[in-house]
């Protein structure tokens, strides 16, 4: 498996960058019952950069994430994520950002390759039988191709919900404690995609409780709590 | 979006579903027996007279299959809860609908397939011939099939968001399914044991409406359910 050098400062500048944010959200507020997750959300990411979201737990974040990558709609506020409307253009930012959550959304079922072209047809991935060969090799799985889901370790299930985002080549890669799980290999497999992805010009949001375990820089930290970020 | 591409996606899931469902053989096994079960304890609480049978057997049928998809519906949810895999799923791009869809195409071949297993156990417990009808017959099995299973998918969808989603399911389901079983039954009925009243033809064309105010109705709101 080839693992990428460490990102240098100088992506930000050297990738081509569309013009605007990627993610620009205003007083954003999530509800669910009677608690509020997220309180007034101001965040602007710019295209190249690579912000951490730090906080203890049930502070919002993954809520915070969610919400980015359109997987629950905002209770009140407005925001843009890769220059798309969060309410009115859904369909059209999921086309262009990967999230992978806490969970790793795998069918135990299935085999790896199966779970893999499933994603891939989804996606409208062109040539997908070659693509997931590709992907699987990236994470290091080929060997284990055909087994079934359920049979793999953990830290196998996290390296198949990578690859599920490889397909994609996504602007916006959000990343909710990515390393859970992970060998030294599977965290610089996720350190290599941050990476390509900030060179493709992207956007990557992390996050993360241990900054120790980010092998670059963040462009910004913020540490939400209560819902707030700060 | 165009028509292939949401036909990719369609067959998709419709395949995941299967392959998953295929793997899981003790599940497919399970529904069947059940709805085989049904009937033979309907079968014993009627009792051995052979006219109480054959003039029951249409309505116990559609309940042993009303009962077998239930649990079918509840599992295809169910797939996507285990490993997270629902959210997932709603973050792919495309149309809400094209999923139902999917769902929908997967739950047919397998309450069709159940059907198949039932069917012929209900003509010999119930000591009904096939009639000389049997492609109208045949026409309100897949069209009843088709209502039922529309709704069945999309309230296990409404189910699936919430805790108590094994009680819910029937709750919400059951009340919603009585136009389409009514008329799967009396249009079953006209036809195994004789259309006396000669509204056969009836209850057929009141399944094509129902089946496509359900489809049609479910296609829309999907949307709005599965993201609540």
């Amino acid at each position: 498996m080839s693992l990428a050098a460490p990102i240098s400062s100088s992506v930000r500048e050297s990738a081509s960058q569309p013009a605007g944010s990627a993610i620009s959200l205003v007083e954003i507020t999530r509800r669910f019952g009677h608690k509020w997750a997220l309180r007034g959300i101001e965040l602007d990411v710019a295209y190249g950069d690579l912000v951490v979201i730090q906080g203890h737990n049930g502070g919002g974040k993954s809520t915070l994430l969610r919400v980015i990558a359109t997987a629950v709609q905002p209770t009140g506020g407005n925001g843009h994520v890769l220059g798309k409307d969060l309410r009115r253009e859904a369909s059209e930012i999921r086309a262009e950002s990967a999230l992978l959550g806490t969970a790793n959304g795998l069918y135990e079922d299935l085999s790896a390759t199966e779970n893999l072209l499933f994603a891939a047809r989804m996606l409208g991935v062109r040539q997908p039988a070659e693509q997931v060969v590709k992907a699987l090799a990236q994470v290091g799985l080929a060997n284990d191709a055909d087994e079934r889901v359920r049979g793999y370790s953990s830290g196998m299930q996290r390296r198949l919900a990578l690859a599920r985002l490889l397909l994609q080549e996504p602007k916006l890669l959000l990343l909710d404690e990515p390393f859970n799980t992970l060998d030294a290999d599977g965290t610089a497999l996720v350190h290599q995609f941050m990476a390509s992805t900030r060179e493709r010009g992207g956007a990557v949001v992390v996050v993360l409780h241990d900054l120790a375990r980010l092998s670059v820089a963040p462009s910004a930290t913020y540490t939400m709590t209560m819902g707030r970020l700060a | 979006m165009s028509a292939a591409a949401s036909w990719t996606r369609v067959s998709a899931v419709a395949a995941k579903d299967l392959t998953a469902e295929r793997r899981a053989k003790a599940n497919i096994v399970a529904v069947t027996s059940l709805g085989a079960l049904t009937l033979l304890v309907f079968g014993f609480a009627i009792g051995p007279d052979v006219a109480t049978l054959r003039t029951a057997a249409a309505g116990i049928l559609w309940l042993s299959v009303l009962f077998s998809g239930v649990l079918v519906f509840h599992r295809s949810y169910q797939i996507e809860l285990d490993g997270g895999a629902l959210e997932t799923l709603l973050l792919y791009p495309g149309e809400r609908w094209e999923i139902f869809a999917g769902k929908l195409l997967a739950n047919l071949c397998i309450v069709l397939l159940v059907e198949a297993i039932v069917i012929p156990v209900a003509l010999v417990l119930y000591h009904v011939s096939v009639p000389d009808t049997w492609p109208a017959l045949l026409a309100v099995i897949m069209l009843g099939t088709l209502g039922f299973v529309t709704l069945g998918t999309f309230y296990s969808a409404m189910a699936s968001r919430t805790r108590s989603r094994e009680v819910l399911l029937p709750l919400l389901l059951f009340p919603m399914l009585v136009p389409v079983l009514l008329a799967a039954t009396e249009g079953s009925a006209s036809y195994l044991v004789g259309n006396a009243m000669g509204d056969a033809g009836a209850w057929l064309r009141l399944l094509v409406v129902f089946d496509v105010i359900f489809l049609l109705g479910a296609l829309l709101v999907f949307e709005h359910i599965i993201e609540a």
